[in-house]
């Protein structure tokens, strides 16, 4: 019959759209200011740098280290180290960022300074209502407004964070023994060589095995 | 494009090539109308201009002008690492990223001789089939919004899109811009939740197939409006490289899961669908049946999935110099055939980046497939090769 084909999908939609009525799981519309949808741990907007501790400048993860300026697409991050150190997290003295700024309005939210990030420093924030009035500066976060605190990782990627703690605090302890273990070394040899006739040779040792965990002795 | 890959069909390749239809002279000695169709016109899916000469209804010049979409990718690309540039290929297809991930990678896997482990290739023909039925399924619905069914088949179409463009957020925390392969595997592993989620969407696609089908196919109106218009021939189709969905509704057997077998594709049963009038109801059609041909794919992958990692131990993400040499990695993208050409010079970045768009190059033929037809059918022709500007324009 001619018309069949159309009826046919005539009847396809006035069966959807009576089962729009009827079926709960259709009613997809969330009406955003006062509803929102459940976050995903996934979800990723903008970078965050994270610190540890209370204070954000004494606690920030990054080093200064520019790998994620360098491997930045959009080219948005930009970094200048500083000329004097500061102890990071495992107690070692590190460069630390004097500028780390991020054009929010450049970047585009790839993730790939996350990846290539050394040292668990920069991490994707879920925050997205960032609208400004200010055509100029209002997007171009410096990095006390990029610094928030490992609790608000958490907060936001729990698990991810989780497996990120457990990597630093296995790479602190580490870090640690090998201290422990340089510091107990060097004395031992020390003490050797205060007793031995040839000190020169195993002070030289000592020093370069101080040098590869840090200078944390000093 | 190798001859192995025809030996299936009838031999196409002419020595004198391009085959074109006569020029059509005006019917009386009235002056042709000349239409700028675009670059804003509802129906060119982006910022694409058609320069039509016609005589009454009838197209008898068509000249195709793009480039406003450009935003100078592959020369980007040669000055960042290989790494940088994933991210920019997802903006390639923006309807597909998931593919464009993988001929990159493919590509620089190919170049660097990197071995991808066995779950990350069943993840990626995952993602590469949902992104196939998601993209055929919103062609589709264009193709009819073009022909004037203003929303309703759109509709249908992108309630099946959402739910897969939901499971791509759950996997890679961006709907579009997934940014999910890399060289050696895939960024994140998929939680047996997400599984379970796709295993669910997977279940229920067939009877949203069902669904739009019903809606449209045997609709009197639709096959009016689409049968024996903007023919391709298969000849002309092989000679103009045109590939993918184009190239098999024309009746030519060339798929590159089926010729290449890359990824895990040799270990599945699917089989290619094939028209054989190569007008626009079979361009419509054969998406049909590769969106069915997808789901039985998924449903074999979604079993069959093994365990273990989904990076390589030995791949790097970064700072990697490939040996001086060229590398072209293709994939049968849900548009056609999507190649990434590079050259590598021993350094940090690539020496040339070039990308085989499918969209651009089965857009160069769309002239000989609107020349005579009226001027109204011209939207649908275009809408029936499918392409998406962001890589038209790259």
């Amino acid at each position: 019959m001619f018309g069949e084909g159309i009826l046919k999908g005539l009847a396809e939609t006035a069966r959807n759209f009576a089962g729009s009525f009827v079926s709960a799981e259709r009613l997809t519309t969330v009406q955003y200011p006062e509803q929102r949808i459940a976050p995903i741990e996934a979800t990723r907007d903008f970078p965050f740098l994270v610190y540890d501790g209370a204070d954000w400048e004494a606690g920030l993860r990054c080093v200064a280290c520019q790998i994620c300026e360098k491997e930045c697409p959009p080219k948005c991050i930009y970094i200048e180290k500083s000329v004097d150190k500061k102890p990071d997290f495992t107690g070692r003295p590190q460069i630390y960022p004097t500028r780390f700024d991020i054009d929010i309005s450049v970047c585009m939210s790839c993730q790939i300074c996350v990846e290539v990030c050394p040292f668990e420093a920069i991490k994707m924030d879920t925050e997205f209502e960032l609208s400004t009035t200010d055509r100029f500066g209002g997007l171009l976060y410096d990095r006390k407004e990029l610094a928030k605190s490992n609790e608000h990782y958490h907060k936001i990627h729990p698990s991810e964070a989780a497996e990120v703690d457990a990597r630093l605090a296995e790479e602190k302890a580490k870090a640690e023994a090998k201290t422990k273990a340089a510091a107990e070394a060097a004395a031992a040899k020390a003490a050797a060589a205060a007793t031995a006739a040839k000190p020169a040779p195993a002070d030289s040792k000592a020093g370069g095995e101080s040098n590869t965990a840090g200078g944390t002795q000093g | 494009m190798s001859s192995s890959a025809t030996d299936n069909s009838i031999s196409l390749l002419r020595p004198d090539g391009w085959n074109r239809p006569p020029v059509i002279e005006p019917s009386n000695d009235g002056d042709l109308l000349e239409v700028a169709m675009g670059p804003h016109h509802p129906s060119t899916h982006g910022v694409f201009r058609m320069d039509v000469a016609l005589d009454g209804e009838r197209v008898i010049r068509l000249k195709p002008v793009f480039g406003y979409l450009h935003r100078n990718h592959e020369k980007l690309a040669e000055g960042m690492s290989y790494l940088s540039s994933m991210p920019f290929t997802d903006r390639l297809d923006y309807i597909c990223p998931m593919t464009n991930n993988w001929a990159y990678a493919l590509a620089v896997e190919k170049l660097t001789g990197q071995e991808v482990p066995e779950r990350a290739q069943y993840l990626r023909v995952i993602v590469g089939e949902l992104t196939r039925v998601q993209n055929h399924a919103s062609a589709i619905g264009f193709l009819i919004q073009e022909m004037g069914a203003s929303g309703t088949p759109l509709m249908y179409a992108f309630k099946a899109r959402e739910k897969i463009l939901d499971l791509f957020e759950e996997l890679t925390g961006a709907r579009m811009m997934v940014n999910y392969m890399r060289f050696g595997g895939c960024r994140v592993d998929a939680t047996p939740a997400w599984l379970t989620a796709t295993r669910k969407v997977v279940d229920e696609l067939p009877q949203f197939v069902d669904e739009f089908e019903n809606l449209l196919t045997g609709n009197e109106i639709l096959m009016a409006r689409t049968q024996g218009i903007g023919i391709l021939p298969a000849e002309l189709a092989v000679n103009a490289g045109v590939t993918g969905p184009m190239l098999r509704a024309s009746g030519v057997n060339y798929d590159i899961r089926k010729v290449d077998k890359y990824g895990a594709y040799d270990r599945f049963k699917f089989r290619v669908p094939l028209g054989d009038h190569g007008d626009v109801y079979d361009r419509f059609m054969i998406r049909f049946l590769e969106i069915r041909e997808s789901l039985a794919i998924l449903d074999q992958a979604l079993k069959q999935i093994p365990g273990g990692p989904v990076m390589d131990s030995k791949a790097k993400l970064r700072g990697f110099r490939p040996k001086p040499g060229e590398a072209y990695g293709r994939i049968e993208a849900p548009k056609g055939e999507l190649g990434f050409y590079l050259i590598s010079d021993g350094g940090p970045n690539p020496y040339r980046y070039r990308i085989r768009p499918p969209s651009l190059i089965n857009l160069t033929i769309l002239e000989d497939m609107c020349l005579g037809q009226n001027v109204a059918d011209v939207v649908l022709i275009f809408g029936s090769v499918d392409i998406v500007l962001g890589e038209v324009d790259r």
